[in-house]
C-alpha cells in the first residue's frame, strides 16, 4: 500500500451510481448510490453474495446493461470520458479494445463452431488491424502467455475439446489481447475446481502486474479476494457498505456485514468441536423490498434505533469507507462480533419440545447398536471394495461394428466405514466419483461390485430390493435446494409423507410431527401451509433436511448440501446439520468439494480422486504432515483469507484425466509432483498406515519419507 | 465473445422471493395474465365468444340447421339473414352458429382424449425407460413421420366416415405428439431431488408418477393441449371439406365450405362465412395458446 503518494489518474471513476431494472411497470434499484474509482495497476475486489448487485455494478461500469436495465443516476467516467454520453458506435470501439471482460462460464462465452486460434485472431484483426498471418502468430504468443501447455494444439481445437480451466485461460488471453485499460473479471474461477482455480489465480496475479490495467474482480469468495486484490469493496443489497485496502478490510473490518462474512466462512482446519460457526440470520431482501434505512439493519445484530435511517459513508481513515453508524464502537471492540449462541438458540427455538425417544417406533427389526459406539462394534456403514462403472451408450454404428462398450469408472475399490453417530467427510473435485458413491449407498445408482453394509446387514444394490426398514434408516439431503421440494406440494405435505410411509403414522399424528420437525430445523410452524416458491433457498434446504431426519435415520447422506447457498446462509445450515445430528444420533456421510466445510463438520475425512480414495484420516490429522501428495496439493490450493500464512505452494500440472481412461498404477501419477517413475505408473499403490494417528494413505512413498519432505501447509487455528 | 445471456440479469438471483415469481397458478391468475397482452386478450376473447356460441347455439340460431326457406334461397346477407342463405335456402348464420358446437366439441373431445392417452403412455413408458420406452418411441416416431392429414385419410379410409371415426383419428394422430412433450418433461423432472427423495422412502411407482411428477408436467401440457386443440379444429374442418369427415346434412364448417365451393360465383357468402369462422377460431385459439405459454414462462 502506497500511503499518500500522488496517485495516478484513475482509469474508471464511478460517482453515486444508481442502476435499476424494469420489473413489470416499475423500475427497481439493483445498485444504489455507489462511488468508487480504480487506478492503473490496481486490482479492485467487488465482494457480495448473490443479489448484492455486484454483477450489475460491473456491467454498468462497462455500460453493458441489458434492455431492462438502466443507469438512473450518477456518472461513469472511463479514461476521462463520460461513458454514459457515448453513442453505441463509440462504445463498440471501446468494448473489447480498451475494456475487456472475463466471464464466469467460459464455455458459453466461446463460439462452439470456431477454432480457438481463429476466435483469438479475429479480435486481433478487428481491433489491431493485424494481417491474417500476423494475427495467427500473435494469438499463439498470447496462448503461450497464459501458460497453456501446447498452444499450437489448443489453437487448432474447438472449445469443447479443451477443459474448463483451459477455456478460462483462453478467455483471459482474449481479454488481454488488446491490452485493455480496464479488465473486468466476473467470478472467473467460480465454476472451476480448487486446484485449477489456484493456478488460474497465480496466472492472474502475474499478468495483472505486468499489464498496468485497472482490474475489477467480482466474486463472492473472500479467500480469492485476499489472494489477488489490492482494495476491496463490499456490496450488500446494492449498496456499498465498506470499501478499504485489502489488509485493512481483513485486519480491521468495520461493518457488521463484513464481520459476519469473515466469521461465517469456516477456516480450513476448524472443527465443530472447537467453535460454532457465526451465521447471519435472515436473507438478502428482495429487489424493491429493501429497507429505507441501513440496508443491513433487518439482519444486523448491532442494529439500534438510528439504523432505521440511511447512514452516510463514514471515512475512518482516508482510504477506508464504511456505511455504518456504529463503526467506532465496532472499531474499539465494544460490540462483540460473537453472538451469544444460547441466546440465538432461545430466540429461534420454538416452544415445542422434542421428545425424540417417544417418536422412535418400536417395530424396528434392525438391532440398534448403542449410540456410543467404540471401535470394534458394528459400524453404521461399511463399504467394502465398492466399484461403480457406467456403460457409455454406443451409437448404432458402434453397436453394429461391435465396438466394446466404453466404461466410465466412477468409483474403484473403495473401502470406508462410518461408526454410529460419527461424521465422515468425503472430499473431491468434480468428476471424482463422490456423488456416485453416495448414490450407490442410498441405492439410487446400482453398484458394479463390492458390498455395502448398514448396521452389519448387507444392503442390496437395487433400491427396490430394500425393505421399508432399511429405507427408513438411510436418508439423503440433495445438493440443489431448488429441486429438493415438490413445487406443487405444501411444506407440510412434503414432511408428512415420509412419516406416513416409513413410520406408519396416522395423518393427524404426522401433521403434529411435521410441525415438530419444522421447529427442529428452526423454521416457524406456520410454514406447513407454505408452498416451496414462498421459501428462500436456505429455508428450502432446511425443509429438505427436516424431511431427511423425519424417519430418524441411522445414516444421513448429504451431497453438497450447502454448495449452492450463499456463505451467510451456509453457516447456519452447517450448524443446523451439526445440531440435528447430535440430537438424533445419526451418522453422517458429508460430501463436498470444499475442504473447509468438510473439515468443519467431519470426525474423519476421506479424500477421493478419480474414483479412488487417496487418504483417510481423522479430521485434525488430515491437516498435519505427512500428507498424501494429492491432499497436499488440495490444501495448498485453498485460497486463504490470510495469504501470507501459506507455507508451501504446490500447483498441479494439467487436468484431471477422464474417468473413462483412468491412469494405470496410481491414478494420480500423471499430475503428482512426487511421482517416483515406473513404480507409480505400473503398480497399484499400497495402503500405508500411520500407526500413531491411524492415517491411511494410498501411496508408494512411505509415510515417514513423506513427513521428511513436507511441512505443515496451513497456519494453525488459534 | 459476449453472449446475450450475460447481459440479462438473473432476476431469480436478484430477488429470491420476489412475490411476482409465484409458481402456483389459478384460472383467475391465468386469465389476468392472458388479458395483460393485446394479442392473447384478443385470442381469448374470440375463443370465449365461440365457446358461448357453442353452448347457447340453439337459443341464438333463428332457424334450424336444415330448415329450407325456398323463397329466400341464395339471398345475400341482410337484416333477415345476417350471413345470407345458401344454394338450398338454408340460413347460413344459423348453420355457422349451430356448427360451432359440433366442431369445438369434436376437436375438444378429441384433444382431451389424445392428451389423456398421451400422458398415460408417456408417464408409463418414459418412466419405465429402457427398451420398452425405446420401442414405443420408435413406433410413435414412425406415426409422426406421416403428415397428419395423410394419416387421417388413411385411417378414415379403413374406418369409414363418421363422427366417431373423426374422434378416433384425432386421438391417434395427436397421441404421439402429446406423448413426446410429456416424455421430455418427465425426463427432466425424474432426476430432481424431490422425486429421488420419494424413491428413497419407497413410494410406489404410481404414487411417484401421479403425485410427484404429473403436477410438474401439467403446465407444459396445458400449452400443448391448447395448441393441439387449434390444430384439431383445423383437422376436423379439413376432413369435412374433403368429404371424409362429418357427413351431410350436419352443419359442419368444412362441409359447408365444400358445398359452397360449387356455387362460389353465385353465392360467395356461403363460402366466406364458414371459412371465416374456421380461420377466426383457429387464430383465436392459437393466440390464446401462445398467451398461456408466455404467462407460464413469466411465472416459472
Amino acid at each position: 500500500m502506497l500511503p499518500e503518494v500522488i496517485s495516478p489518474a484513475p482509469i474508471v471513476k464511478i460517482k453515486s451510481l444508481t442502476v435499476a431494472y424494469r420489473y413489470g411497470n416499475a423500475w427497481l434499484d439493483a445498485v444504489r448510490d455507489v462511488s468508487l474509482q480504480i487506478e492503473p495497476g490496481q486490482t479492485y475486489g467487488l465482494v457480495g453474495e448473490s443479489g448484492s448487485g455486484k454483477t450489475t455494478l460491473a456491467m454498468a461500469m462497462m455500460r453493458y446493461l441489458g434492455e431492462n436495465g438502466k443507469v438512473r443516476e450518477g456518472q461513469v467516467e472511463f479514461d476521462g470520458r463520460n461513458l454514459l454520453s457515448l453513442s453505441q458506435n463509440e462504445m463498440r470501439q471501446i468494448w473489447g479494445a480498451s475494456m475487456s471482460l472475463v466471464p464466469q462460464n467460459p464455455l458459453s462465452s466461446l463460439n462452439p463452431t470456431i477454432r480457438i486460434g481463429e476466435q483469438l485472431a479475429e479480435i486481433l484483426r478487428h481491433h489491431q488491424g493485424l494481417h491474417r498471418a500476423q494475427a495467427q502468430a500473435r494469438s499463439l504468443e498470447l496462448l503461450q502467455s497464459v501458460r497453456l501447455p501446447d498452444p499450437q494444439r489448443v489453437a487448432e481445437s474447438y472449445p469443447h475439446q479443451i477443459s474448463g480451466g483451459m477455456q478460462q485461460r483462453v478467455l483471459i488471453a482474449m481479454a488481454l489481447s488488446t491490452s485493455p485499460r480496464l479488465l473486468v473479471l466476473d467470478e472467473p474461477t467460480t465454476s472451476l475446481d480448487v486446484t485449477t482455480q489456484a493456478s488460474i489465480l497465480d496466472l492472474f496475479r502475474d499478468l495483472i502486474k505486468s499489464h498496468q490495467a485497472a482490474v475489477l474482480y467480482v466474486t463472492h469468495n473472500l479467500g480469492v479476494v485476499a489472494q489477488i486484490c489490492d482494495r476491496v469493496a463490499v456490496l450488500y443489497a446494492g449498496e456499498l457498505v465498506e470499501d478499504a485496502p485489502l489488509a485493512d478490510l481483513f485486519s480491521r473490518p468495520l461493518h457488521p456485514y463484513t464481520l459476519g462474512l469473515l466469521t461465517s466462512v469456516p477456516r480450513v482446519g476448524l472443527n465443530k468441536n472447537q467453535a460454532q460457526l457465526q451465521s447471519i440470520p435472515g436473507q438478502i431482501p428482495a429487489l424493491g423490498m429493501r429497507p429505507a434505512g441501513c440496508v443491513f439493519e433487518p439482519r444486523c445484530k448491532f442494529a439500534i434505533e438510528i439504523c432505521r435511517s440511511r447512514p452516510p459513508l463514514f471515512t475512518p481513515t482516508t482510504q477506508h469507507h464504511v456505511r455504518c453508524y456504529r463503526w467506532e464502537e465496532i472499531d474499539r471492540g465494544e460490540l462483540s462480533s460473537k453472538v451469544d449462541l444460547k441466546e440465538e438458540f432461545l430466540i429461534q427455538r420454538p416452544t415445542i419440545t422434542l421428545d425424540i425417544k417417544e417418536q422412535i417406533p418400536t417395530a424396528s427389526t434392525i438391532e440398534k447398536p448403542s449410540r456410543e459406539t467404540g471401535r470394534g462394534e458394528t459400524p453404521t456403514l461399511s463399504i467394502n471394495h465398492l466399484t461403480i462403472h457406467y456403460d457409455v451408450r454406443r451409437s448404432l454404428a458402434e453397436f453394429i461394428t461391435r465396438q466394446p462398450v466404453a466404461k466410465v469408472k466412477a468409483v474403484e475399490d473403495v473401502n470406508l466405514t462410518i461408526q454410529g453417530g460419527k461424521t465422515v467427510g468425503l472430499v473431491g473435485e468434480s468428476g471424482s466419483g463422490k456423488t456416485s458413491l453416495a448414490r450407490a449407498v442410498v441405492g439410487l445408482t446400482e453398484r458394479t461390485g463390492g458390498d455395502i453394509g448398514l448396521l452389519g446387514l448387507a444392503l442390496p444394490s437395487k433400491l427396490s430390493k430394500r425393505n421399508k426398514d432399511t429405507l427408513r434408516h438411510l436418508q439423503m439431503v440433495f445438493q440443489n435446494p431448488e429441486e429438493a421440494l415438490n413445487p406443487y406440494l405444501t411444506v407440510g405435505a412434503s414432511l408428512r409423507r415420509p412419516l406416513i410411509v416409513l413410520l406408519g403414522y396416522s395423518p393427524s399424528k404426522a401433521d403434529a410431527e411435521a410441525k415438530k420437525l419444522l421447529a427442529a430445523v428452526r423454521l416457524p410452524i406456520d410454514y406447513v401451509e407454505r408452498m416451496p416458491w414462498q421459501l428462500s433457498g436456505g429455508e428450502k434446504q432446511r425443509v429438505a433436511i427436516a424431511r431427511a431426519f423425519a424417519s430418524h435415520p441411522d445414516l444421513l447422506i448429504a451431497d453438497e448440501p450447502v454448495s449452492s447457498l450463499d456463505v451467510s446462509v451456509q453457516a447456519s445450515i452447517l450448524n443446523l446439520l451439526n445440531q440435528l445430528q447430535a440430537e438424533y444420533g445419526s451418522a453422517l456421510l458429508f460430501i463436498s468439494h470444499d475442504l473447509a466445510v468438510v473439515s468443519y463438520l467431519s470426525d474423519e475425512i476421506a479424500v477421493i480422486y478419480l474414483g479412488h480414495l487417496m487418504e483417510v484420516a481423522r479430521a485434525d490429522d488430515l491437516f498435519e504432515p505427512p500428507y498424501h501428495p494429492y491432499t497436499e496439493a488440495l490444501l495448498s490450493a485453498i485460497p486463504l483469507v490470510q495469504p501470507e500464512a501459506m507455507h508451501t505452494i504446490i500447483r498441479l500440472e494439467g487436468d484431471v484425466p477422464s474417468p473413462m481412461e483412468v491412469p494405470t498404477g496410481c491414478p494420480f501419477h500423471t499430475r503428482c509432483p512426487c511421482c517416483l517413475g515406473d513404480i507409480c505408473v505400473q503398480q497399484t499403490p499400497p495402503w500405508r498406515i500411520d500407526e500413531r494417528t491411524g492415517k491411511k494413505s494410498f501411496c508408494h512413498i512411505p509415510l515417514d519419507e513423506l513427513s521428511q519432505l513436507q511441512k505443515r501447509i496451513l497456519p494453525a487455528i488459534e | 465473445m459476449r453472449g446475450e445471456g450475460e447481459r440479462v440479469p438473473n432476476l431469480d438471483a436478484i430477488s429470491p422471493s420476489q412475490p411476482l415469481l409465484k409458481r402456483g397458478m389459478r384460472l383467475q391468475t391465468m386469465l389476468r395474465g392472458l388479458y395483460s397482452r393485446t394479442a392473447s386478450a384478443i385470442g381469448t376473447t374470440i375463443f370465449l365468444m365461440f365457446l358461448l356460441i357453442a353452448v347457447f347455439g340453439p337459443v341464438i340460431a333463428p332457424y334450424r340447421s336444415t330448415q329450407l326457406i325456398a323463397k329466400d334461397a341464395r339471398q345475400p346477407p341482410s337484416s333477415a339473414h345476417w350471413f345470407g342463405t345458401d344454394n338450398l335456402g338454408r340460413d347460413i348464420f344459423s348453420r355457422v352458429v349451430l356448427g360451432t358446437r359440433d366442431i369445438l366439441g369434436l376437436a375438444g373431445l378429441g384433444t382431451i382424449l389424445a392428451v389423456i392417452s398421451g400422458i398415460s403412455f408417456r408417464l408409463i413408458t418414459g418412466y419405465r425407460g429402457g427398451w420398452f420406452d425405446e420401442l414405443w418411441m420408435r413406433f410413435f416416431d414412425s406415426l409422426l413421420a406421416m403428415p397428419a392429414l395423410l394419416l387421417s385419410l388413411l385411417l378414415l379410409g379403413t374406418l369409414g366416415p363418421s363422427r366417431n371415426s373423426v374422434l378416433l383419428v384425432i386421438l391417434i394422430v395427436y397421441t404421439p405428439i402429446v406423448a413426446r412433450v410429456v416424455r421430455s418433461v418427465v425426463l427432466a423432472i425424474k432426476s430432481r431431488g424431490f422425486v429421488e427423495a420419494a424413491h428413497l422412502r419407497g413410494e410406489s411407482q404410481v404414487y411417484i408418477l401421479f403425485r410427484e411428477i404429473l403436477p410438474s408436467v401439467l403446465p407444459a401440457l396445458a400449452v400443448e393441449a391448447a395448441l393441439r386443440f387449434s390444430y384439431a379444429i383445423f383437422l376436423v374442418a379439413s376432413l369435412g371439406f374433403l368429404g371424409v369427415g362429418v357427413q351431410p346434412p350436419s352443419p359442419d364448417w368444412g362441409l359447408m365450405v365444400k358445398e359452397a365451393r360449387d356455387y362460389v360465383r353465385q353465392v360467395p357468402w356461403a363460402l366466406y362465412f364458414p371459412a371465416g369462422a374456421i380461420a377466426l377460431v383457429v387464430i383465436g385459439v392459437n393466440l390464446m395458446a401462445d398467451g398461456i405459454k408466455r404467462v407460464w414462462q413469466n411465472v416459472t
